[in-house]
């Protein structure tokens, strides 16, 4: 039931075969898969899915693949959280997390991964190489580890600490690039043109970009093929913002969900917000920033994906945000204290956005609304360093007593 | 007075397989890429619209994107490096 037909360029629809090109000849635009789902019967598809396995792998139908694919490191199936306290504390009806850092390597990254690696091998390559703001790095240096693979990873020399080595313990060989991601990304262009590895966001990227569709699959499966009404997405380059979008669309196609496409809003960090500027001042393209904020997985002043990303936001009726570093500290404080969910910057991102949103009264009370938390707290632990007090005391009852007013322990 | 311009794969079948070639007599970006449309056809049509770059060209002078700089009007020295490279960004 393979519904993948070929390689289409976004700006001009010239097509190519399913090869590794990322950009179209005729006019340098992005490249994107097409699929003819003319022949599927929603409920044979809704059958097929549930009796699949318990991973990304049960969409395989609507990913770039002939055959189902297979990988070493089972990707996706995070949990939808229904979280009513932040709603509550948000003053809001209904708000759903979904949780992708119950990922292999606590991230979003680990779907476009495991899609372009499948593609990669397919293809006959050997060699797995990216450049990344550090979470892709540990998810391509890991599904590399898994499947055999030789890899290079290319990230900016002043990462965090907690990626680089989550990174390299998987045996890749790690580049940290004297400059920002936009040096590293330019570098690994150069690379790509001449070296023959599957650099997996540069000549996979068209497939690659395919991955993040799972999560929109996801969330209307786990809601009981149904679709929210608003969703609260990172952007970084765009492409997650508007890969979503494009799942829903195409189970809207194919009869899979009812409805119209959810309210999409973008999220992004004021130090480094290219797409969320243009947004502010009614731009259809993006200027380039240069990044300086703590949420340094959304630190892309280039982002490709951006005019993608302002056309969603305005087809949908939503918009585009940008907090600060200090919202973004709150917001990672607000989820884990009301969700149990502890996430990196970028999620701080998305639920200050959410509670900018919500203050703001943009969003409607009876409207279900998605959070897409793409990565794990543990990464970026200077995010909350200092932002609570531990009380030490010597391990006597008098000393606690002392340190905390309580009413008296019953005796 | 010579730059080199570094070209992409994706552009090397109108610079018959060139993949860095020397401009001489050129003061700012759009007179190298003016030299270059002279020496390669077809190259115009690749890479700008209506006298402008398309949407997905960047153009890099010694790493540095032209969109922080001057744009087309970015000057150029003897010995900079211009670099072409499709828009492509994620990680």
């Amino acid at each position: 039931m393979a519904a993948v037909e070929s390689l289409q360029c976004k700006e001009c629809k010239a097509e190519y075969p399913l090869e590794s090109q990322f950009v179209c000849d005729h006019c340098f635009g992005p490249l994107e898969v097409k699929y003819d789902f003319s022949g599927f019967e929603a409920d044979s598809v809704r059958r097929k899915i549930q009796a699949g396995p318990n991973s990304i792998w049960r969409y395989a139908d609507f990913l770039p693949f002939e055959r189902a694919p297979k990988s070493a490191l089972d990707t996706g199936m995070t949990p939808l959280i229904k979280a009513d306290r932040l709603a509550d504390a948000l003053g809001l009806g209904e708000v759903w997390v979904k949780n992708d850092a119950a990922n292999p390597t606590h991230s979003f990254k680990d779907r476009v991964v495991s899609v372009a690696l499948a593609k990669a091998q397919e293809l006959g390559y050997q060699v797995v190489a990216c450049p990344s703001t550090g979470n892709l790095a540990n998810a391509v240096a890991a599904h590399s580890a898994a499947a055999g693979l030789e890899s290079y990873v290319f990230i900016p020399s002043n990462l965090e600490e907690q990626k680089i080595l989550g990174t390299g313990v998987y045996g890749t060989n790690v580049v940290a690039v004297k400059g920002n991601y936009d040096d590293v990304n330019r570098l690994c262009l150069e690379l790509a043109g001449e070296r023959d590895w599957a650099f997996v966001n540069v000549n996979m990227r068209p497939y690659y970009a395919e991955g993040s569709k799972t999560i929109a699959f996801e969330i209307a499966e786990q809601l009981g093929f149904k679709l929210p009404d608003r969703l609260v997405v990172p952007i970084a380059s765009g492409s997650l913002f508007t890969k979503i979008a494009r799942g829903f669309d195409e189970w809207l196609q194919v009869g899979l969900v009812d409805g119209d496409l959810p309210t999409f809003n973008g999220a992004q960090a004021e130090g480094c917000s290219p797409v969320a500027e243009a947004w502010g001042e009614g731009r259809d393209f993006c200027k380039p920033q240069r990044p300086d904020t703590i949420a340094k997985s959304l630190a892309i002043g280039n982002p490709a994906d951006g005019p993608y990303a302002l056309d969603l936001a305005k087809r949908s009726g939503g918009g585009i945000d940008a907090v600060t570093d200090d919202e973004i500290r709150e917001g990672i404080k607000l989820l884990a204290q009301t969700t149990g969910v502890f996430t990196e910057t970028a999620g701080g991102v998305t639920t200050a956005t959410l509670k900018k949103l919500a203050d703001r009264g943009d969003i409607g009370g009876d409207e279900r609304v998605v959070l897409v938390i793409t990565g794990e707290g543990l990464k970026t632990l200077d995010a909350v360093r200092g932002s609570f007090e531990t009380t030490e005391i010597a391990p006597s009852t008098k000393e606690f007593d002392a340190a905390f007013d309580l009413a008296p322990a019953a005796s | 007075m010579s730059v080199t311009v570094k070209i992409p794969t994706q552009l090397r079948s109108v610079t018959g397989g060139d993949a860095e070639t020397q401009v001489e007599e050129a003061g700012t970006v759009g007179e190298v890429l003016d030299g270059l449309y002279d020496r390669y056809d077809g190259l115009r049509d690749r890479i700008a619209e209506d006298g402008d770059l398309r949407r997905f060209v960047n153009v890099y002078v010694g790493g540095e994107d032209i969109r922080f700089l001057d744009g087309l009007e970015t000057s150029v020295d003897d010995g900079d490096e211009v670099t072409i490279l499709p828009a492509v960004a994620g990680g």
